[in-house]
């Protein structure tokens, strides 16, 4: 076994390190990094995409329900003003109005577009794409395909990307950015295979990383979920906004323990599933929010009517928003009137026929019979809250998708302000391709604009060359899996669905000692496709993005979305006006300072706060 | 909220206390370690508790003693495809297959996919599957209705979401005679990607002719139709009754049907 002694890395001259060029680097493939790798090609660009796993795997894979997009497909009283204004409200009103207002129109096309790539959506009865019902979504807006629409999308674009032009380097860490002064000039990275370094000098580079869900211990994230975008961007010096807005998905699967955190889709309740606390009582009545009072059913018979397609009757409350269906399970798993193993009851056994259900959630039925031994055609899931979503990222301009580092981009999870303080399911595949595509459209006009390349500087690339072996080289260390379940543990227990300044101050002092232990930690064994020492060079990243959350989540003194107080209940007025921003400060210590928001247009303002039947008549 | 719901639930409540998914045991475990210059099979002993899955053990193994040990995966909920390896000599996706669908007292080895070459330990290299993709002519749709919508019956549809369900796991291609035995990687492109064809092949808005290519390139002939591909799909794919055969009638309505062989030698069809 002479192959597992150790070797270390020593790296002694650039020369030995290969290096591509490209105009634009794509660090992510999932649905927005494929998106703007599209865009770049179509708009004549060298393109490169990194990806941390092999083509085709990211977490997109993942989503289950649909991609929401207003057209009207099913109900002709959709339009994008209505799509509008559902996001707004469910983001509680802290979107960035404009691209909450490109995505609602813009979506449509995206939507299309994909079909003549070959996606084959489900249909409705005339043959078009068919749209189901959603969480927060007035109308059925959700184009989709069974409950693996994401994969469909992902394939889609996989697809079709491989015959742009692109060229894809598969299982490939990016470690940090290049700066040729204040503007972006390109990355270096390491094959994971070998663990060689590698340099992409680019005009241009794409953040499409999606989000840190792996900071907490129970979350429907795949590994990759590591806050790299948010790390790496935040050591070049960009803004990151909004990281106080986790969104735990209301329905996770919580036994048996090793498959706690995996995804129950929301399409479960869109086509009738009801939630049970352990007396068999429907708690959902009991949780809506005044907001929502107007538009949401107060009796089963009601609820029961809706679903059987009245378009008179008001929506059931298990389709309130994610944020306030997982608060209320929370609420009753912590009232004593949970499931046995802590979550609450999942009903759609008894509501809709087991072929019905076999046909229409056809992975929910298979992953629960082969992870869980359970027949959801006969018996209800049990399901809590798990992290899932980050609606903050980093900070970018609306139209052109640039973060605050010129030439770095950003979409997807990985960018902030489009889902506000929470996002409406359906909403993230849209978003993925409506802002991958602006952001290979502006990666284009900036790259258009420079009058001369940048330059790569060598010692930057040495430092980060350095930062990553010291990981391999050092005699002895912390062991990063244990570094990791630590962060989680701090996380899970101190910043989770409810909040409060005591345990948020703890985790801080808690975050600092890991800090400590990550600076020291080693990895055992060569450069050679070795699990812990990428494990412990994702755990920079995810330590920036726990705290950007964690002090995000202290300033921010109120309850909104997807950010819950226990000290500071309910939505405050003043907050409103104000983003949370951090940012790494000149002494190497995160800032985090209140930014006031940009006051929105007045027409947009109109529509957002407009009566439905005034949207639904054309009266707005 | 019916009668039979809370039976349901009053049942289940019951049934999961003394569920045989709490027992806690250790186990042993052969794992192949090495690269593309050799390798042997390592012995490992791990705790195993309720629910657990090869995956899980894999992760509980590199935290406890093997830091470095080598494993793809991604979703862990069967979705994405990266986790497949061969458990016992069968190709299979490590995080769904439980560990309570062994005996208590089995030795589980794990090693990587024989059909491709090995990068590390349970990682083999894959590319071949992807250069496979990049020869088969894409999608080409045909233009869109008058009021810039595509239409399409339901039955198409799930005719050839059947195939879209694929998560390119490569377990049909390891476990394919023609590419694990008989060196056919240069004549044929595997079961996975003759369903990709015939997904393509069967799109009602499709308009490309691929039938020349499946004959000669892709190599429909090699299959010879033993279904092994069929059986180890994790997404109960018919892969060889609704993609394969159908795609082997196309070519012989194409080539071997006498009237068309006629039609073709006379009008250079």
């Amino acid at each position: 076994m002479g192959e597992y002694k150790i070797r270390p890395y020593i790296m002694t001259d650039i020369s030995e390190i290969t290096t591509f060029e490209h105009d634009v680097i794509i660090v992510g493939a999932g649905g927005a990094g494929l998106r703007a790798a599209i865009e770049s090609c179509h708009q004549g660009l060298s393109t490169g995409v990194v990806c941390k796993s092999l083509l085709g795997k990211a977490h997109t894979v993942m989503a289950e329900g649909g991609m929401a997009a207003a057209m009207g497909n099913v109900d002709a009283r959709d339009n994008w003003k209505i799509h509008f204004r559902d996001t707004m409200r469910g983001g509680k009103f802290l979107n960035n109005w404009r691209m909450a207002e490109r995505h609602a129109k813009e979506a449509p096309d995206r939507v299309r577009e994909l079909e003549e790539w070959g996606a084959v959506f489900d249909r409705t009865l005339s043959g078009l794409i068919s749209q189901r019902n959603f969480g927060g979504h007035r109308y059925p807006r959700l184009a989709h395909v069974g409950d693996r629409t994401g994969l469909e999308l992902i394939r889609t674009l996989q697809d079709y990307a491989i015959h742009q032009g692109m060229k894809c380097y598969m299982e490939c860490t990016a470690l940090d950015l290049l700066k040729d002064g204040e503007r972006v000039s390109g990355l270096v990275g390491y094959f994971r295979e070998t663990g060689r370094f590698v340099i992409f000098k680019a005009k241009a580079v794409v953040f499409a990383t999606g989000g840190a869900g792996k900071a907490w211990q129970v979350t429907s994230n795949s590994w990759e979920y590591t806050g790299d975008g948010y790390g790496m961007a935040y050591e070049a010096g960009a803004d990151l906004m909004d990281m106080e807005f986790t969104q735990f998905h209301p329905t996770g699967m919580v036994w048996p323990p090793s498959v706690r955190g995996i995804l129950v889709t929301e399409g479960v309740r869109g086509d009738g599933g009801i939630l049970l606390n352990n007396k068999g009582e429907r708690f959902m009545f009991g949780y809506i929010p005044p907001k929502f009072a107007a538009e949401t059913a107060d009796t089963v018979e009601e609820a029961n009517r809706w679903l059987a397609g009245d378009k008179s009757a008001r929506r059931p409350p298990e389709l309130l928003t994610r944020d306030v269906v997982a608060r209320a399970i929370n609420a009753e798993v912590k009232g004593g009137r949970g499931s046995p193993h802590g979550g609450v009851f999942l009903d759609i056994a008894s509501r809709v026929p087991a072929d019905v259900i076999k046909k229409k959630l056809p992975s929910m039925y298979h992953q629960f019979k082969e992870l869980a031994e359970l027949d959801i055609t006969k018996e209800p899931m049990e399901v809590g809250p798990t992290c899932h979503y980050f609606m903050g990222g980093i900070r970018v301009d609306p139209d052109s998708q640039m973060s605050t580092i010129p030439g770095l981009f950003a979409c997807g999870e990985c960018s902030g302000g489009m889902h506000g303080a929470n996002r409406l399911g359906g909403n993230s595949l849209s978003d993925l391709i409506v802002f991958g595509r602006l952001a290979g459209l502006g990666a284009k006009e900036y790259v258009r604009s420079l009058k001369n390349s940048p330059r790569i500087n060598e010692s930057q690339v040495f430092s980060i060359i350095k930062r990553a072996t010291s990981i391999l080289n050092r005699e002895k260390g912390t062991n990063p899996y244990l570094v990791h379940e630590d962060l989680q543990k701090v996380m899970q227990d101190n910043v989770g669905i409810m909040r409060q300044e005591e345990e948020m101050k703890k985790a801080l002092i808690e975050l600092e000692r890991i800090k400590e232990s990550v600076s020291q930690v080693k990895a055992e064994g060569t450069s050679q496709y070795n699990a812990a020492w990428h494990k412990a060079l994702d755990l920079r990243n995810l330590l920036i993005s726990a705290e950007a959350v964690t002090r995000g989540a202290l300033m921010r003194q109120e309850s909104r979305g997807g950010h819950a107080r226990l000290d500071y209940e309910g939505e405050r007025d003043e907050w409103l006006a104000y983003n949370v921003v951090s940012r790494k400060g000149s002494d190497g210590k995160m800032v985090v300072e209140k930014i006031k928001r940009p006051e929105p247009p007045e027409e947009l303002k109109k529509i957002a706060y407009a009566k439905i039947e005034d949207l639904e008549i054309g009266k707005i | 909220m019916t009668v039979r719901a809370i039976l349901v639930i009053a049942r289940l409540n019951g049934r999961i206390q003394d569920s045989p998914l709490q027992k806690i045991m250790k186990r042993n475990f052969k794992i192949w370690r090495g690269d593309k210059n050799g390798g042997q099979f390592v012995d490992y002993r791990t705790n195993i508790e309720p629910g657990m899955v090869v995956l899980d053990v894999l992760h509980r193994i590199q935290a406890e003693s093997a830091g470095d040990l080598a494993c793809r995966w991604n979703c862990k909920a069967g979705k994405c495809g990266s986790c497949s390896m061969e458990i016992n000599g069968k190709p299979r996706l490590s995080c769904m297959t439980r560990m309570n669908s062994f005996k208590e007292d089995e030795t589980i080895t794990l090693q990587p996919l024989k059909t491709f070459p090995i990068m590390r330990d349970l990682v083999t290299d894959v590319s071949w599957n992807y250069r496979q993709k990049e020869k088969i002519v894409p999608f080409r749709p045909k233009p869109r209705d008058a009021d810039g919508n595509y239409r399409m019956t339901r039955d198409d549809v799930e005719r050839i979401q059947e195939f879209r369900k694929c998560i390119e796991c490569y377990l049909c291609q390891d476990v394919c005679h023609v590419l694990r035995d008989q060196g056919g990687k240069d004549q044929f492109v595997g079961p996975r990607f003759m369903i990709y064809l015939a997904s393509l092949e069967m799109h009602p808005l499709d308009t490309a002719d691929r039938i020349p290519a499946i004959r000669k390139e892709y190599g429909s002939g090699f299959c010879n139709i033993t279904k092994c591909c069929t059986e180890v799909c994790p997404e109960h794919i018919n892969i060889t009754d609704n993609g394969i055969i159908p795609l082997k009638e196309r070519v012989v309505d194409r080539y071997f049907d006498p009237v068309m062989w006629v039609k073709r030698k006379i009008f250079g069809v």
